[in-house]
């Protein structure tokens, strides 16, 4: 495998998506070579990853919260709205699943929701909401230019969605949650359509380090 | 003209039981309403419909909500989107399932939150291939927030 590494040194001065591209493969190769010793994720493992490195946004007390409050602990992150009628409860109750199959670990688990719908979700409305799935989960909040600041660093995507009434609004939203180790890396990030037996392997996984 | 009229009388009993006859050939089994917190002002209702003739679920009305609709959520890319849509169809003999992650009624402008144990009237219009409309009441149960979809549905597919 030695011979493939001045390929990835030569990469670095190549264009950022070719190089990405290069890495990839290359990931693939040690993958192929390995003796797989070790299971992969279920979820997608975006270890090292340049983007997602953070936030700094109030909760629903009106405290600000940043990632490194939670060092010690997988945070488990996604954005969402509260009139989601699918998708953001379903990502809840799976992570509560999750808490719960973690047994006396489940503190060692911070769920983060944040919203993409600070003009509909109030402090109050995701002090109701998110609690409900767990009390442990936290909800954050940012106004509307914070929001769009933090969403594009996760490259999270979204957008407003007309109703037939102008507070009926929907919005289309991507619907990763990205999963944090103790140390506070961004390493996964796990798909919608992933089951919550998965996803605890995933989380307890990371927690055994 | 009290002949007419009589025949008018009848023909409008035969159209009703016409229609009586038709209303038995959909059930909707399972009605559930996801339970809101204070705040919420929308959310889902799911249930199972089946027809014995091909029919369209095109309306749907609720005491509890100011506006109701129609919608489809899909999930294309990783990015989940809902949209409301004209109708659902509902084929003969093929039951459809409104369910979390696909097609439900959606509660907008609640007039009040839904707690669980409650039960929310709605009532959903379906119009036959012949055009003909017909409505049927359900009561559906309010569940908590945080209910899934039935079991041996939903996201349960990855093997571990």
């Amino acid at each position: 495998m030695a011979g493939r590494l001045p390929i990835i040194d030569e990469s670095s001065r190549a264009a950022p998506r070719r190089r990405l591209l290069i890495a990839t493969g290359a990931a693939g190769l040690l993958v192929a070579c390995g003796e797989q010793k070790k299971a992969a994720f279920n979820s997608i493992d975006v270890t090292g990853a340049s983007f997602g490195q953070g936030f700094s946004l109030p909760d629903f007390n009106g405290q600000v919260r940043t990632l490194a409050d939670y060092k010690g602990k997988v945070v488990a992150l996604f954005f969402g709205f509260t009139l989601c009628p699918d998708a953001c409860p379903t990502t809840l109750l799976k992570l509560s699943e999750v808490a719960r199959s973690l047994g006396p670990d489940a503190d060692r688990l911070q769920v983060v929701f944040i919203t993409i719908d600070p003009e509909r979700d109030t402090p109050e409305l995701l002090k109701n909401y998110v609690p409900a799935f767990n009390p442990a989960f936290i909800g954050l909040r940012g106004t509307v230019e914070q929001t769009a600041e933090v969403a594009k660093t996760y490259k999270a995507y979204y957008n407003k969605v007309k109703g037939s009434t102008p507070a009926s609004y929907t919005i289309d939203h991507s619907t990763f949650t990205y999963l944090y180790d103790p140390q506070g890396r961004l390493r996964l990030m796990a798909r919608h359509e992933i089951d919550a037996g998965a996803l605890a392997a995933d989380v307890k996984a990371l927690l055994r380090g | 003209m009290s002949i007419p009229v009589l025949f008018r009388s009848c023909a409008s009993t035969a159209l009703l039981l016409i229609s009586a006859a038709a209303f038995a050939q959909i059930s909707i089994t399972e009605p559930w309403v996801r339970g809101t917190v204070p705040g919420m002002k929308a959310t889902g209702a799911f249930m199972q419909i089946a027809s014995k003739s091909d029919t369209r679920l095109v309306a749907a009305a609720s005491p509890a909500a100011k506006v109701v609709e129609v919608h489809e959520m899909t999930m294309v890319d990783n990015v989940m989107r809902m949209r409301e849509i004209k109708a659902i169809p509902v084929a003969a003999g093929k039951p459809v399932e409104l369910r979390p992650g696909g097609f439900h009624v959606m509660l907008i402008d609640l007039v009040k939150p839904l707690e669980k144990g409650a039960t929310v009237p709605i009532t959903l219009t379906f119009e036959g291939r012949d055009g003909k409309r017909e409505t049927v009441t359900v009561k559906a149960e309010v569940r908590e927030l945080g209910a899934g979809a039935p079991k041996g549905h939903g996201s349960m597919h990855q093997a571990k």
